[in-house]
């Protein structure tokens, strides 16, 4: 049973069983043991962040491309929600489809950048999505009318979803039953789905052939696997996957702007995420992603203290002042790359 | 018998994770050419390329005029007077054929009386002096690349199939600059597929199979016996034009 | 024999140079005023020396040793933070209102931002690049690790807020020719660009070192088998192209009077669309592929600022439409 949910594709080491059990009992329970607003936007923003390292980590780390444009596929998404609801209206059916819309148009600008540019080397694929992606942020930014511009835009969702509907009059555990909670559930159990399905896309033949077309694309070539092919259809599966992304944080935030979908500064997080978690080990986007969210939310704190305590010494309260935390999370993504990899999820494997 | 000018014993290269060179042992005398026969895929290539050092030896030695070379760099090589030409020849086609030859000369403009007998051995090189290589023909290149590894006197030359698709006019012309530097104090170790050239230029030979030397001795003994030609040589020889 | 027919003489690829005028004329009847015309020709043709300046060293990197730099922006910011540190340690002579005065500022600014970069440069390749030659994949993610860092150290180093620099004061103002207001600074930028492009071409034209550098990027191998270490020429090149990174950051720093510690990502997109443009590993690529970009922001940064760096996104699509690989394709495949 929980082989065939894996797709037969386990953990292997006992450590990481137990942190992911850890990350999926966290974000399960999390509503009842870690109650308040702050822990409950970081466990969303840890569900969303999984699936869309996850869907990055099928382009980086099974297909060996390098794409800057993932965080326009997210904010697809979460444009495409945010669109359909403040201009169609906060219903089921103007919510489905905005997702519909957004899922197309990610496939087929997925599938035109893989055809145009993945006969080519992984370099230029690199330039060209950095590009096509910082089109797209100026196009978010500049037709305003349409997506609020650099405000973005905030919306309502269906009933069931806000936080003012109560589910139940009485309260679970002290924590009160209402569409906050139920909004929250639909984002970690999507997420959790997608997760698993991205599972089995790459433990799939399908996913094997691009493991072989990175090791030896010639190889792969002469064995009659047309690589342009393979490498445009992980290219298009990734995209959908960091739409999905994007429509589960569009759900969950009620808002959608340019700084929490499209920046560039979510790309290098993404980077850093796959890299630190582990490339090509699809457990490693949700290693990856709790301790960079985690961070991101409570690291600060703690290298404020360090840096109060580090007064008076020249330049270090600046290297740890908590807006530096990126710092050090550059400087362990460059040791993984060359050390490790496969990142933590390899480090725990190979024990 | 004095020492070979170049030697190498047991030598393996590996490509990736293909096993090519599976212990190579053959000499190169210090006079004269040897050619280096073999089918496609024998390993003639990776061979030169290992002398030369653009390939790692992973095992054996490599000993070049009495001192091991086997874990120099390229340049390190070329210095101690070994020049290549290899088999897409190489040449900087954005650069006219006197840049290609400067850039070739590491110690200054080459010499008047050297640039001459280059330009009786390949009469181009003259006529097309400022021409850019990309648009020579490709007899003409394959001069210029010879031109260009013998701009200053070299001990050893490497050349990898010299006569590859050129006219059978541009062949005897191949032939009779391959017997002009054989004159020379140049030494030359000559990969080849056209029987008929390796006969006619040719001291000594050595052929190899499968990433091993099979067959080691004169030139003149290997052309007289129809028998052992075809025993080493197979179908992969191309007809004794 | 075909020795005897005459060679097809070394044709000039004239088309993609054609695009720099006919863009500017195709502009003109679009602008309502000639005098605006030329305002904006000759402010895009200085910003596109400034973008030349900081995008050749990364094209000739590209070329030589087949390694893209992602972190090539930081050689800018490093550059133009050096030069406004040294510019406003020296605000005197800044203000003076005489050109020995400004350039006592300027000359020192220019060398510490070049230094600095060619630095930092010579450190990067050292240390980040070189582990990972020859993987793309890992260079990608290894030089956007640098990326990272450098821009948070300058963070630390700096601070996180903009930093306002003025103009000297003999190049600030404007000529005016007919009724044409041409500031200074971009006819100083235009003279700088120009005499960058005329020294590089020099030295890969009329030097022994520019006859191995066009060599090696044709043929790394084959340079190598001629005797020469490519190591060394390449941490020179990659020096010299921070250093010029380091001096189009120092110059964009005057020409936004302004630094602040994203110019080197902002930069990456615009620098990476001129290489596209213009064939990775071109140099006379490169040029025209930053004059054509320097154009194409300010026309259509007047007509409509809403699009202006969207218009040289398409611009590379044309291009890439046109000629898949850049206006100047260089050699290897």
């Amino acid at each position: 049973m929980l082989t065939t949910l894996l797709s037969g594709d386990l953990p292997r080491s006992r450590v990481l069983a137990v942190v992911l059990l850890a990350i999926l009992a966290g974000l399960v329970l999390a509503p009842f043991v870690f109650p308040g607003t702050r822990s409950l936007n970081v466990a969303a923003k840890v569900a969303v962040f999984v699936l869309l390292v996850a869907s990055y980590d099928l382009l980086l780390g099974y297909t060996g491309i390098v794409s800057f444009a993932h965080t326009m596929f997210f904010g697809i998404g979460g444009y495409g929600v945010g669109i359909a609801m403040a201009k169609l209206g906060a219903g089921w059916v103007s919510l489905a489809l905005g997702i519909a819309l957004a899922l197309s148009l990610s496939a087929a600008l997925a599938l035109a950048i893989g055809l145009l540019s993945l006969r080519v080397r992984a370099i230029f694929f690199a330039m060209i999505t950095l590009a096509v992606a910082s089109f797209f942020q100026i196009l978010a930014s500049q037709l305003s009318g349409f997506t609020g511009g650099e405000d973005g835009i905030t919306y309502k969702l269906p009933d069931l979803l806000l936080p003012g509907t109560k589910l139940v009059e009485m309260p679970l555990l002290g924590v009160e039953l209402n569409g906050r909670l139920a909004s929250y559930y639909l984002v970690v159990l999507a997420a959790l789905a997608c997760f698993l399905a991205l599972l089995r896309v790459v433990n799939s033949p399908f996913g094997r052939v691009l493991l072989s077309i990175r090791e030896n694309e010639f190889r792969s070539e002469a064995l009659g696997y047309r690589t342009v092919t393979y490498r445009t259809a992980a290219n298009c599966i990734g995209a959908l996957g960091a739409t999905l992304a994007g429509v589960l944080y569009a759900i969950w935030l009620r808002y959608t702007g340019p700084d929490t979908t499209l920046s560039f500064n979510i790309m290098i997080d993404i980077l850093l995420m796959v890299v630190i978690g582990g490339m090509g080990t699809m457990y490693g986007a949700a290693v990856g992603a709790t301790i960079f969210v985690v961070a991101q939310n409570y690291l600060q704190d703690l290298m404020a203290l360090a840096s109060a305590a580090a007064k008076g010494v020249p330049l270090l309260p600046g290297l740890l002042h908590p807006d530096r935390w990126l710092l050090w999370l550059g400087v362990l993504f460059i040791v993984c790359v060359y050390y490790f990899p496969t990142g933590i999820v390899g480090k725990l494997r190979a024990k | 018998m004095a020492e070979a000018l170049l030697a190498l014993a047991g030598v393996n290269t590996h490509i990736g994770q293909y096993h090519i060179l599976q212990g190579v042992d053959f000499e190169v005398p210090r006079a004269g050419l040897t050619m280096l026969l073999g089918r496609n895929g024998a390993g003639k290539t990776t061979t030169l390329r290992t002398v030369m050092g653009l390939w790692q030896a992973s095992a054996g030695a490599i000993r070049y005029d009495g001192a091991e070379i086997t874990r120099r760099t390229t340049p390190e090589r070329a210095r101690l007077g070994i020049a290549y030409v290899p088999e897409n020849m190489g040449i900087f086609a954005g650069l006219t054929v006197r840049e290609n030859l400067l850039l070739a000369a590491r110690s200054g403009p080459p010499e008047d009386r050297r640039l001459e007998w280059i330009f009786r051995l390949f009469p181009a090189m003259q006529k097309f002096w400022h021409a850019h290589a990309g648009n020579l023909s490709g007899g003409q290149k394959q001069m210029l690349a010879i031109a260009r590894a013998i701009v200053e006197p070299r001990r050893l030359l490497l050349v990898d199939e010299p006569t590859k698709g050129l006219a059978p006019s541009i062949i005897a012309n191949m032939i009779e600059a391959f017997r002009e530097l054989k004159r020379t104090e140049t030494s030359l170790l000559v990969v080849e597929q056209n029987f008929h050239f390796a006969r006619s230029v040719g001291d000594t030979v050595a052929v190899m199979d499968c990433g091993r030397i099979v067959h080691a001795g004169r030139m003149a003994d290997l052309a007289a016996d129809d028998s052992l030609q075809q025993k080493l040589l197979g179908l992969s020889l191309q007809a004794h034009q | 024999m075909s020795h005897g027919s005459a060679l097809p003489a070394q044709r000039l690829d004239w088309l993609p140079l054609a695009l720099i005028p006919a863009i500017a004329l195709a502009a003109l009847p679009f602008i309502p005023s000639l005098p605006t015309w030329v305002t904006l020709t000759v402010a895009g043709l200085a910003m596109g020396m400034m973008i030349f300046m900081m995008a050749a060293g990364l094209t000739l990197v590209f070329g030589l040793m087949d390694i893209m730099n992602f972190a090539h922006g930081v050689f800018i910011s490093v550059g133009a933070y050096a030069g406004t540190s040294v510019l406003l340690a020296m605000k005197p002579s800044m203000q003076a209102d005489s050109l020995a005065a400004n350039l006592s500022a300027i000359v020192p600014a220019v060398l510490a931002a070049m230094a600095l970069a060619g630095f930092l440069g010579w450190f990067f390749e050292r240390v980040v690049i070189r582990p990972v030659y020859g993987d793309h994949l890992k260079q990608i993610l290894v030089t956007m690790g640098g990326l990272i860092v450098v821009e948070q150290l300058i963070h630390v180093v700096w601070g996180p807020d903009i930093i306002p620099l003025p103009r000297p004061a003999t190049i600030t103002g404007s000529f005016i020719v007919g009724d044409a207001a041409i500031e200074r600074y971009r006819v100083l930028a235009v003279l700088v660009g120009l005499a960058v492009f005329a020294a590089m071409w020099l030295i890969l034209n009329r030097t022994r070192l520019g006859l191995l550098i066009r060599a090696g990027v044709e043929n790394r191998e084959m340079v190598e088998s001629l005797g020469y270490r490519i190591r060394s020429l390449f941490v020179g090149v990659f020096i010299a192209g921070s250093a010029l990174a380091g001096l189009g950051g120092v110059m964009w720093a005057l020409y936004q009077e302004s630094v602040n510690a994203q110019i080197g990502m902002q930069m990456m997109v615009v620098l990476f669309i001129v290489l596209i443009i213009g064939g990775l590993g071109s140099v006379g690529g490169c040029f025209v592929g930053a004059l054509l970009v320097g154009l194409m922001a300010n026309y259509t940064g007047y007509l409509a600022p809403k699009l202006a760096l969207g218009s040289n996104i398409l611009l590379m699509v044309l291009v890439l439409l046109w000629r898949p690989r850049g206006l100047f394709p260089v050699g290897r495949a």
